[in-house]
């Protein structure tokens, strides 16, 4: 559905550049990101890849990172958006802190302020081109949601974003429980991971497993998985579509 | 220097479906919980029925659920300036002019959601009032919105046919149904759409509001397309037993299917 965006700005009659400055397109994109709750907190997934476009250009994007005390947030989407809304984040956490008063943001609050900022550049016509996903612990009670970059918003025991929703959350919705031990939940993050490896063309064998509990926050080293590519059909993969096209 | 167009929207339809029906001292809202987006589902557990933080009226809204997120909460803050103002809680009519009011405040860039407002008027009978994205509303006996409407709708009209606002003297549009009659009217509805309807399913949450309290029910509807063949098949096995004979077996399995269809509640 195409939607022309109307312009606003004022003087839009002279105002030729204010266009220019609205996102119109992504550039640099990460890939999904997949999140689990687990017995002692939130396991987030996602790995290390920048694309532009189709080259795949940076390989060492943390796409994780640890927001204040009590979350974490993963973004796929426009990476240069992603950094932007870490600096937004800073400064909230920084007036947080500020008021020095023993209370911490938790994850509900960050991710509430984030479905705010995302719906509200998107009235502007001048989306953050993220998928957000938020996860995290506050007194024992553990939290993960999710943004779009239009500003739709939801928490569940698992998300995923982009190609990971596709691929990943059905495996979840078969293999999620809420008593998953630590290995268990980092095995089941493998095994979305390695499918969407397989699967999604932007994905690299590089990943990063970060954990959340009300001790902290772990970010792994990167590392890759195993892949087999001993199938019989990718042998031969065009076997069974002789003289087809 | 043509005008661009965008390569992004900013709306989606997120799905699900909501009914309300107006009982002479009490009012029922339901909501399925399913939050999709194009062929996906986002969440199996999304409420759409929120309270405003008032005990006499209930809105309850599908569509593009960012939108009904900001809506809920212009509402949530309107009305406690109200009660801050008044020392009152807002009546149900009362709510409802401040929703349309709203929604026609962004005439130009529409609320894209689909409200249906449930609760209880000033003389504790139960009302209805149903809307469209832009604001303009009326106050009926009953009412479904969102992808499921078109469905239950004329089902409704069925069971509940109210009389026409254009009549005079003006006749109320309340249901002489009791309260558990209404509720399996509403259960029986949604487990129907959610046959038909990909965006519909999942759950059900039900809100009965009274003049003592706000009560709600969830009721587990069909998630996927291969549920029913295994609950047709557990009552087949029952009958089995009953009747002894496998030639009831298939007329069993037929009318088991067919049950099915018409009310969740008698099987």
């Amino acid at each position: 559905m195409t939607f022309t965006i109307p312009i606003d700005n004022g003087d839009a009659l002279k105002n030729a550049e204010a266009d220019s400055q609205r996102t119109l397109y992504p550039y640099v994109t990460g890939t999904s990101i997949v999140a689990i709750k687990y017995k002692d907190g939130v396991l987030m997934a996602s790995d290390m890849g920048g694309s532009y476009g189709s080259t795949l250009r940076y390989k060492n994007i943390e796409r994780v990172k640890a927001i204040g005390k009590h979350s974490l947030l993963g973004a796929s989407g426009e990476i240069s958006d992603f950094q932007e809304i870490l600096r937004y984040l800073d400064e909230l956490v920084l007036n947080d802190n500020m008021w020095d008063d023993g209370n911490s943001l938790g994850p509900k609050e960050v991710h509430n302020y984030l479905t705010r900022v995302m719906y509200n550049r998107r009235n502007k016509f001048n989306p953050l081109w993220n998928t957000l996903v938020l996860g995290g612990v506050k007194n024992g009670e553990i939290y993960l949601g999710m943004v779009s970059m239009i500003g739709v918003s939801f928490e569940d025991n698992h998300v995923a974003t982009g190609f990971g929703n596709h691929l990943a959350r059905p495996i979840l919705r078969d293999e999620w429980r809420a008593d998953l031990s630590f290995e268990d939940g980092v095995k089941l993050l493998e095994k979305c991971m390695r499918v969407l490896l397989y699967r999604d063309r932007s994905a690299i064998n590089k990943l990063q497993i970060a954990k959340i509990t009300e001790e902290g926050v772990t970010v792994s080293q990167p590392y890759s998985l195993k892949t087999f590519w001993e199938f019989q059909a990718f042998h031969n993969p065009t076997a069974g579509a002789q003289g087809s096209w | 220097m043509t005008k661009q167009h965008a390569n992004w929207s900013p709306y989606d339809n997120n799905g699900g479906t909501c009914v309300a029906i107006a009982g002479s001292d009490y009012c029922v809202i339901a909501a399925d919980t399913r939050m999709s987006t194009g062929y996906s589902i986002l969440s199996r557990d999304y409420s759409k029925i929120h309270n405003c933080k008032a005990d006499k009226a209930v809105l309850s809204s599908s569509g593009f659920q960012a939108d009904v997120k900001a809506l809920q909460k212009v509402l949530k803050s309107r009305h406690l300036v109200y009660q801050h103002q008044h020392n009152k809680q807002m009546s149900c009519p009362a709510m409802a002019q401040l929703l349309s009011n709203t929604l026609y405040f962004k005439r130009f860039f529409p609320y894209y959601a689909f409200n249906v407002l449930g609760g209880l008027d000033e003389e504790g009978k139960g009302c209805v009032f149903t809307y469209d994205a832009v604001g303009s509303y009326e106050k009926v006996g009953y009412s479904a919105q969102g992808s499921g409407s078109t469905l239950i709708m004329p089902f409704l009209d069925n069971q509940l046919k109210s009389p026409s606002p254009l009549l005079l003297p003006a006749q109320d549009a309340i249901t002489p149904l009791s309260e558990p009659e209404a509720v399996d009217l509403v259960k029986t509805v949604f487990a129907s759409a959610t046959e038909r309807d990909i965006y519909t399913g999942d759950k059900l949450e039900i809100m009965i509001l009274k003049a003592d309290g706000i009560r709600t029910e969830v009721m587990e509807l069909r998630k996927t397309l291969s549920e029913c063949w295994q609950h047709t098949l557990s009552i087949v096995l029952i009958r089995i037993s009953t009747l002894g004979s496998l030639c009831y077996l298939e007329l069993c399995l037929k009318f088991s299917c067919v049950v099915n269809r018409f009310s969740f509640s008698y099987l």
